[in-house]
Order: structure tokens, then C-alpha cells, then sequence
């Protein structure tokens, strides 16, 4: 008890210094574990999103602009196919469900896809279908609507609030179309990327006006979900492999995963960007507490004095450092989910993809532990000048 | 058997230009247990190294210190502190109190490395010093007389069987002297303890029954 005593009175008596060296490891520590989680989180989320399709069969163009247009509503259509391509694939006998898509349309930077009512059938996890939750679903060939939760909440529109399409995936406000839409329905969040998607008849993209004509009877991809998903090798070697115009990606994991080791040079640029920035606040413990030994000198005569011990002493620096760490790992907590709470906010809005700051991550319990171990090994260099400390010197004061 | 028994105890420094300069000297040196003896010197007659010596702040070059039986001047600075800790009480010119620490908690620190903290004790001693109203407050808060009293109730903190006091009254105005000399006396007296005095100054020296010239029994001094 007096060694924690010892150590709080001296956190008390260098209140400031602990503060701002607390603040640096809350920093340094938030940021360690936001990196880590958010750079991990991502990864998992991507890879394993699939919206509950196994894969999508598009124009010729590469797999992954195809899963991020048709999956994720990210980029550029590669193109259109005609419709008969989506009922051929539609009818094979390893296809399960095949869901039309075609877009080309926006509202405020939402993008309108359209669908069948097909939609509404396809479970985008075991068990969990794309459910109305307020209103009704759309009905092929009117100018009905079904928002994304998410889409809901950020246009603010309602079950039976209208509104103009803009032409384009971004928003331009000269580009408005005449067709004036109705809102029927919203969706139930789904924590995937149709989130933040309004949903039409197919019809009503393929039939909007301004739009070319030849388009009336094109989609722009069919996303599919297979009865076996072993069966996507088949039809990948059908439509990559033996045709050359059209583009079946599967499985929809594998091109994803592409695209992060595509960019798994960032993640490790971040990583050592966040282990530097922590090497860097566990120096500045270091720093801190070597700088104050000059006035802690006397303290440290009496309290040996009164005859503590040297390596009593010694414990109690070191677990001087590694409270300051532990303070600052508390705060770092808060400097944690704010970055990821901003970070999630930032991927759901721009790919629906959802991020749960609060999950647990072992990074959450080593990188304190090892944060509070290095602050507490950076406490052995004052320590040791601590326990040499000349008691009978330091006694008298310093005038 | 005397309480505090001194032979042949020798410490020198080596003085900046690579020379050495014998500090204490002393051949031979007894207290008695719950004796109170002053020792008068002048500034640099190793008043404050023999105190240290006796205390194990320093460890003797060569000589004996047998404290209550115990052979100080072959024990390791662990076991030195340790003897410390649980036997010797000390008084400072300069109070040497913790600044970040009340009244209660220097006296409670006093206990907390020796015999373990006492609250209770601790409350009674900074009573019988006239300091119970002031056991929260910071060393910053008292007056240099009150202080001198929290050093004295911290010194009998332990439940010492020794005293060393350093010229404990030559920070206080000629009142606070006298009072102070009469508290640490009576407080030594009660608590069973011996009492060791170093001072220069005739007033103290005059108030003990037994004074000990440091320059008639250290070699060094003389």
C-alpha cells in the first residue's frame, strides 16, 4: 500500500506532466487500436459481404469492378447485357435465384437500382431476407420506390414522400429527370451495402427518360445466388473461359480479398505509422519522469530516510511510468471509439459496409498490455538513477 | 548492555583534488538505552556524517556500530535501511517533510517501511504534539514550528529505540527552540527512547545533562 501511495502522491505532485503524458499514450494508443480494428473490421467485413449473392455475371470487364458495382454500388457499370443473358443464367440448373440489376440514376448521390421483386425474396444472411419494414414493396412497372435504412435516414424522406431521379451515379443538380417517384416502402436495415440503396422496378431505369433507348431492354448485371456454391466453378468456366463477353465473378470473397491484398502495402504503412506514433508517446514517459528526477532527488533522500529501500524505490518509479500508461490507456479507450465511431460513419456512408466499434478485438487487451509494458520498461532508466540516488547528499535541500 | 555501541569507526571522502579527508575518527562511543546525550560541534566536525554513520544512510570505511546488539557496519544497505526503518528515528534541521504529504501522512510514512502503519498511533503522536487540528494539512500549511512538531511525531512514528536529531532546533526563532527542545525530550522519554543530539548552539547544549564534545572523541574533528 505505501508504494501505491508513494506513487500516487507523485502523480498528484507532477500533475501536469502526467497529464500531458497520459494524453500522448491515450493518443498513441487510441490510434494503435483504431488502425488495427478498423484496418481488421474492414478487412472481415469486405471479404465476407456478399450481400447474399455467390456471385454476378456482367459485361467483359474486370471481376472486381464488377462485385463493387454490382455488390457494393461503388464505380462505374463495366457496361450492359441484354436481358437474354440473364434468362439463360436464370434458368441453369445450378442458379438458385438470379436478380437483375440496372443502374445509371441517383438522388442526392444515392443510387437508384433497379430490380425485380425478386429482391425481396433473397436472404442476405441465413434466415434473414430483405424485409419491408415501413410500407410496401415496389410494384413492377410504377414509379415506386423502396429505400435503403440507411438512404431513408440520411435523404430524410419517408413512406410516401416524392421525388425526382437525377441522372448519373453522381449527383448533378442540372441532370433531373421528369419521372416523379413515390416512397413505399423501407427497408429494414440490413447492415449491407443495399443500405444505402433506393430501390426500383427495373423498368423504371431501363425506361427513364433521356436514357438511351437500346437500354430499355439491357441490364446492367444479374447478381446470383447458387443452389451449390461449388457450382460457380462450372459456370465461371462456361463464361470466363470458353465465351469472351461477359464476366461471371466468383466467388465474390476471393475478388474482394484481391483488392485488399492489392492494398496490403497501406495497412502495413499504417501499422508501422501506429507502432511509431506509440514508440514515440512511450518515449515521451520516459522523458517525462528522467527530466523531473533533478526535484524528485530530495523525496526520494527522505523517503530512504525514513528507510525505504532502494528497490523500493526503484518499484516505485517503474510503476510510476506504467500508471501513467494506465491512465492513458484508459483515455485511449474514448480517443479509440472516437476514431472508430468517425471511421465506421465514413465507411457505412460510402460503401454501407457496417463496422461495430464496440466489437472486441484482442488488440483491445494486448495493445494496452503492451503500451502499459513498454512505459513501465522505459521506467527502468530513471528508475536506476532513482536507486543510485545519494540519500546523505539529498538530504540538505537544493537553495 | 549499552544501546548504542561505537569502535574504531573510520569515513573519509576523497575530496576533489584526488585526496583523501578523514571525516570521523572515533576510537570508541556508548549510549545507554532511553539516555539523552548532546553532542556539540562546529560547522564541519562530521556532526551530520557520525549521524549518518549511526544511522546506515552511510556505511562506515572501517569500525564497528552495534546498535542494540546488532553489527551495523557489516550489513548491506538493505539491511541497513531495514535497521532503520524499524529502530532509529531522526529529526532534520530542515524537517525534511514531504511536501506532497499532510501531517498524517509523513507521520503514517514514518511507520509504513518499519513496523507498519498505525493510524491511531499515528493521530496520538500528532496529538501529543499539539498538531490534532492539523492532520490534513499539506507541510506548506504549518507554520515552521508546527512542522518541526510533525518531524518530531514522524521520528516516533516507528517506535524507535534511538533518536538522532541534527541540529533540530537551528531553523526555529528562540521561543519555538526552547519549546520544541522540551517536546522532543519529553516525547523521547515517554516513548522509551534514546535520544542523540548534535547542535552548536550553547542554549540547547545547556538544557542536557550529559554533552559530549565531537571534537574530544572525533580524531578527525580535532
Amino acid at each position: 500500500m505505501t508504494i501505491l501511495l508513494i506513487v500516487a502522491k507523485s502523480l498528484r505532485q507532477h500533475l501536469l506532466s502526467t497529464v500531458v503524458t497520459a494524453a500522448s499514450i491515450a493518443l498513441a494508443g487510441g490510434l494503435l487500436m483504431a488502425v488495427w480494428v478498423v484496418k481488421t473490421q474492414s478487412n472481415d467485413a469486405f471479404t465476407k459481404q456478399n450481400a447474399g449473392f455467390d456471385a454476378v455475371l456482367g459485361a467483359r470487364s474486370a471481376k472486381l469492378q464488377l462485385v463493387l458495382n454490382a455488390i457494393f454500388h461503388l464505380e462505374a457499370s463495366p457496361g450492359n447485357l441484354p436481358w437474354s443473358d440473364y434468362e439463360d443464367i436464370a434458368k441453369n440448373s445450378a442458379v438458385a435465384l438470379a436478380l437483375p440489376i440496372a443502374v445509371g440514376d441517383n438522388y442526392h448521390g444515392y443510387r437508384l437500382v433497379g430490380t425485380t421483386t425478386n429482391l425481396f425474396a433473397v436472404e442476405h444472411r441465413p434466415g434473414r431476407r430483405y424485409r419491408v419494414a415501413e410500407g410496401n414493396a415496389f410494384e413492377a412497372g410504377y414509379m415506386e420506390a423502396v429505400l435503403g435504412s440507411f438512404a431513408a435516414r440520411q435523404l430524410k424522406l419517408q413512406v410516401g414522400d416524392k421525388f425526382h431521379p437525377y441522372h448519373g451515379l453522381n449527383f448533378d443538380e442540372k441532370q433531373k429527370h421528369d419521372e416523379l417517384y413515390v416512397v413505399t416502402g423501407i427497408l429494414e436495415p440490413s447492415n449491407t451495402p443495399a443500405d444505402r440503396v433506393i430501390w426500383i422496378p427495373l423498368e423504371g431505369i431501363q425506361n427513364m427518360k433521356g436514357h438511351d433507348a437500346k437500354s430499355a431492354a439491357e441490364i446492367s448485371a444479374v447478381l446470383v445466388k447458387l443452389k451449390n456454391p461449388i457450382a460457380g466453378r462450372g459456370l465461371e468456366l462456361m463464361y470466363n473461359k470458353q465465351g469472351n463477353r461477359l464476366t461471371f465473378a466468383w466467388p465474390i470473397a476471393q475478388v474482394v480479398a484481391e483488392l485488399f491484398g492489392k492494398i496490403a502495402w497501406f495497412d502495413k504503412v499504417l501499422e508501422l505509422v501506429a507502432w511509431l506514433v506509440a514508440a514515440v508517446a512511450t518515449g515521451s514517459v520516459l522523458a517525462s519522469i528522467y527530466n523531473s528526477m533533478n526535484e524528485r532527488r530530495r523525496d526520494i533522500a527522505i523517503l530512504r530516510a525514513l528507510g525505504a529501500r532502494a528497490h523500493t524505490i526503484f518499484l516505485a518509479v517503474v510503476l510510476e511510468c506504467a500508471a501513467i500508461a494506465v491512465l492513458g490507456m484508459i483515455a485511449a479507450f474514448a480517443v479509440y471509439l472516437g476514431i472508430t465511431t468517425v471511421a465506421a460513419g465514413i465507411i457505412r456512408a460510402e460503401t454501407g459496409v457496417v463496422l461495430d466499434a464496440f466489437a472486441w478485438h484482442p488488440i483491445l487487451a494486448w495493445a494496452p498490455a503492451a503500451m502499459i509494458g513498454l512505459s513501465a520498461l522505459a521506467g527502468v532508466i530513471p528508475a536506476v538513477k532513482a536507486y543510485r540516488t545519494n540519500v546523505a547528499e539529498n538530504l540538505v535541500p537544493v537553495s | 548492555m549499552p544501546l548504542l555501541e561505537i569502535s574504531q569507526l573510520k569515513k573519509a571522502y576523497t575530496s576533489p583534488d584526488g585526496g583523501t579527508h578523514v571525516v570521523v575518527d572515533v576510537p570508541e562511543f556508548k549510549l545507554e538505552a532511553q539516555a539523552q546525550v548532546a553532542l556539540s560541534g562546529e560547522s564541519g566536525s562530521g556532526k551530520t556524517t557520525f549521524l549518518n554513520l549511526i544511522a546506515g544512510i552511510l556505511a562506515p570505511d572501517t569500525g564497528s556500530i552495534k546498535l542494540n546488539g546488532l553489527e551495523l557496519a557489516g550489513l548491506r544497505e538493505s539491511a541497513r535501511d531495514r535497521v532503520r526503518a524499524t529502530t532509529i528515528g531522526y529529526i532534520f534541521q530542515t524537517f525534511n517533510l514531504l511536501q506532497g504529504y499532510t501531517a498524517l501522512e509523513n507521520v503514517l510514512l514514518g511507520m509504513s517501511f518499519g513496523p507498519g502503519a498505525d493510524r491511531e498511533f499515528a493521530k496520538a503522536l500528532l496529538k501529543r504534539v499539539g498538531l490534532d487540528t492539523k492532520l490534513n494539512h499539506l507541510p506548506r500549511q504549518l507554520s515552521t514550528g508546527q512542522q518541526q512538531r510533525v518531524a518530531v511525531a514522524r521520528a516516533l512514528a516507528n517506535r524507535p529505540k534511538l533518536v538522532l536529531a541534527d541540529e533540530p532546533t537551528g531553523n526555529l526563532d528562540h521561543a519555538n527552540a526552547g519549546e520544541s527542545l522540551k517536546l522532543i525530550r519529553e516525547a523521547c522519554r515517554e516513548n522509551g527512547a534514546a535520544l542523540l543530539l548534535v547542535s552548536h548552539d550553547r542554549e540547547v547544549l545547556g538544557q542536557f545533562e550529559s554533552v559530549q564534545e565531537l571534537g574530544k572523541f572525533n580524531r578527525a574533528a580535532k
